[in-house]
């Protein structure tokens, strides 16, 4: 027995046991000082000049939107290509389009926290960046669209000249409070998260300005373990906050279609539908900023492979879920056995918009079936281009679903061909411009990292082993 | 001079890793002293039970606020649909909580968001942008990475000598006193 014990014991000394293949967060081994100077840096140094040029074409962008706003108010309403049946045109596309945007920086904030999934950390603080700039864009669509603007506070819970109150049984007044809250909820989780890293760039400040700015919105953080023990919890719940808060704000987005008794829209499999396109659409937008802002930084030992091939995938099964909802809408349609659901679907592969559905299918179902495929995952322009496609199929995802249901309306005598107008377009392109004005000036003020979740993720961070 | 300008707040000592910081920890606990701090530019994991801090109370402010917004909402449709100004939808019920529960829902979520960041302010006694900690000289580091514990004047086991001796002994690198300037 005890022979046997000892030639265990020999095997077992030369036994090497299988290192654990985890591909590190951040690569080639960097210190917590390596992070801090890289984010800091990118806040503290000089303005580079491709900024100002990306700042300044921005800007002239926006000020499309700008005009095309001043026209419609100081004009009506009439300026835009809606008419009767088609009311919405693209102000409902243009709305639903950001706010979907918007989607996948909560996801990735805060349901990936929930879900404990490491590799959120690099990417999580622009993606919510994103996400509050893309609800302001999307703001400015259902606000104009009310036609006189002057009047959209009625909106809200306010009493009115008549002292009539809004009625609560519109979808399109729990719009109101889903993206208001949503908004609000999104500024208020991203600010929270910046808070250390705001008390990081206080304390390295230089110049007068920069200590009373960031020491103002640092209000006084300390690194105290005291402090981050709150600052966890509290983090923590806006994690579970933000999850139910981002699945019911599409939700509610889709109530504007389902509720209405309309062909192609009045079905339930709109909330779950509308909420994976969202985040398909979102993680399409991510990766379209952040490939660049890693090249130009050169975050790539922050931002990996394993992210970019992450998100490829996220993007992956979120556009194969849109996939099966289209392929469902059609079934039903079907097997309802209701003519005008038929007549609608028919109508939106082969009728007169058959070139904006096959649009659509091609860039949402088709172009992200590429990320099988690990050679593609791994060719930076390749996913870039990709996520363009995403992000053009999402458009049409919404221009289809809200223009062929209501330019075939009931009566055959109202049908016709809905076409923007050059304000629509000019406005639509503009909020590009205004997005970006945004994102250059985060990029340019604001730590574009989370500097402590990052470092967080680290080996160093481990408070049992030496490193 | 400078004895009449400022007053002891506090002693410090540095650690370079979250291992020294979480070890040190656990011995000044042992070593019963009971009003200092950790600093690091990173939440140590497991440090708040080697300090042998209770669970955060964060929640009680967020459960306040969910509550209270769910029945804001509540009150805010009740009252405009029903009571103030009845409004006939559709020859439904003035007031029911099934169909306006969107509402609720969106205002459950913001009154507990806005409960968890005051709450956790609260708790954190934040804003607050004047501490004598901050009158440490490397104090910027502990948010790039320096850990530091400091032990206040006010503990009652403080002792000028054998409170910087004990730091250096549990492997403080840089051990000095915080001196608060008044003026």
């Amino acid at each position: 027995m005890s022979e046997v014990k000892a030639e265990n014991h020999e095997i077992l000394e030369k036994v090497d046991p299988a290192p654990w293949r985890e591909v590190p967060l951040v690569l080639n081994n960097r210190s917590f000082k390596w992070v801090t100077d890289k984010i800091c840096g990118i806040v503290e140094s000089k303005t580079p000049t491709w900024w100002w040029w990306c700042f300044i074409t921005a800007l002239c962008v926006a000020s499309f939107t700008g005009m095309g706003l001043v026209y419609l108010v100081s004009t009506g309403v009439g300026v835009w290509g809606n008419n009767n049946p088609v009311n919405w045109g693209w102000a409902i596309v243009n709305f639903v389009f950001w706010i979907g945007i918007g989607h996948a920086g909560t996801l990735i904030s805060a349901v990936l926290c929930l879900l404990k999934q490491k590799w959120r950390t690099s990417i999580n603080r622009a993606s919510e960046a994103m996400t509050v700039f893309a609800v302001l864009c999307a703001g400015i669509f259902p606000l104009f669209h009310v036609g006189r603007v002057w009047f959209a506070w009625w909106l809200f819970p306010l009493p009115n000249s008549n002292a009539i109150w809004p009625q609560f049984r519109s979808p399109l007044e729990w719009d109101v409070f889903a993206v208001s809250t949503y908004a609000t909820v999104s500024v208020l989780f991203w600010y929270m998260g910046m808070i250390p890293d705001l008390a990081v760039l206080r304390d390295r400040a230089k110049e007068t300005w920069r200590k009373y700015f960031y020491g103002f919105f640092a209000m006084g953080w300390r690194n105290a373990n005291n402090h981050w023990r709150n600052f966890e919890m509290a983090y923590l719940l806006l994690a579970g906050l933000s999850t139910p808060l981002v699945l019911s704000v599409h939700t509610i987005v889709s109530f504007d279609f389902a509720v209405a008794n309309l062909p192609g829209w009045h079905t339930t499999i709109f909330p779950p539908y509308f909420v994976a396109g969202a985040i398909f659409s979102g993680f399409g937008m991510v990766l379209t900023l952040l490939l660049p802002v890693r090249a130009v930084y050169g975050l790539h030992d922050l931002i990996t492979q394993k992210h970019i091939t992450n998100m490829c995938m996220i993007t992956l099964a979120t556009g194969s879920l849109v996939g099966y909802a289209y392929a469902m809408e059609f079934f039903i349609a079907w097997y309802g056995a209701n003519s005008y659901e038929g007549f609608a679907f028919i109508n939106r592969a082969f009728g007169n918009y058959w070139w904006s559905y096959w649009i659509m299918i091609s860039c949402n179902v088709i172009c992200p079936q590429l990320f099988w495929f690990k050679k593609i995952r791994q060719n930076i322009p390749l996913v870039w281009i990709i996520s363009i496609f995403v992000n053009v199929g999402m458009w049409f995802e919404r221009f289809v679903i809200a223009n062929t249901t209501l330019s075939r309306d009931f009566l055959p005598s109202s049908w016709g061909y809905y076409s923007p107008t050059v304000v629509d377009i000019f406005t639509f392109f503009g909020t590009f411009g205004f997005f970006s004005v945004l994102f250059l000036l985060f990029l340019r003020f604001l730590p574009l990292m989370p500097m402590c979740e990052v470092k967080s993720v680290m080996p160093q961070a481990d408070p049992h082993s030496d490193h | 001079m400078s004895d009449i300008m400022d007053i002891k707040y506090a002693a410090s000592a540095t650690f370079s890793s979250a291992k020294g910081l979480y070890d040190a920890a656990g011995k000044v606990k042992q070593e019963g002293y009971t009003n200092w701090e950790c600093f690091s530019p990173i939440p140590v994991h497991g440090l708040d039970a080697q300090m042998g801090y209770a669970r955060s109370k964060v929640p009680r402010f967020t459960l306040t606020g969910g509550i209270t917004g769910f029945f804001t909402g509540m009150l805010i449709v009740w009252f405009m649909n029903e009571y103030d100004y009845p409004l006939i939808v559709g020859g439904k019920p003035y007031f029911s909580p099934i169909y306006p529960f969107p509402v609720f829902y969106e205002l459950t979520i913001l009154f507990a968001a806005f409960g968890t960041l005051f709450g956790m302010f609260f708790l954190n006694r934040l804003p607050r942008h004047n501490h004598p900690v901050f009158e440490h000289p490397d104090f910027g580091l502990t948010g790039d990475d320096k850990f530091m514990i400091v032990i206040e004047v006010d503990d009652p086991k403080f002792d000028d000598e054998e409170t910087v001796e004990f730091l250096k002994r549990v492997g403080g690198e840089s051990v000095q006193l915080i001196r608060e300037p008044i003026d």
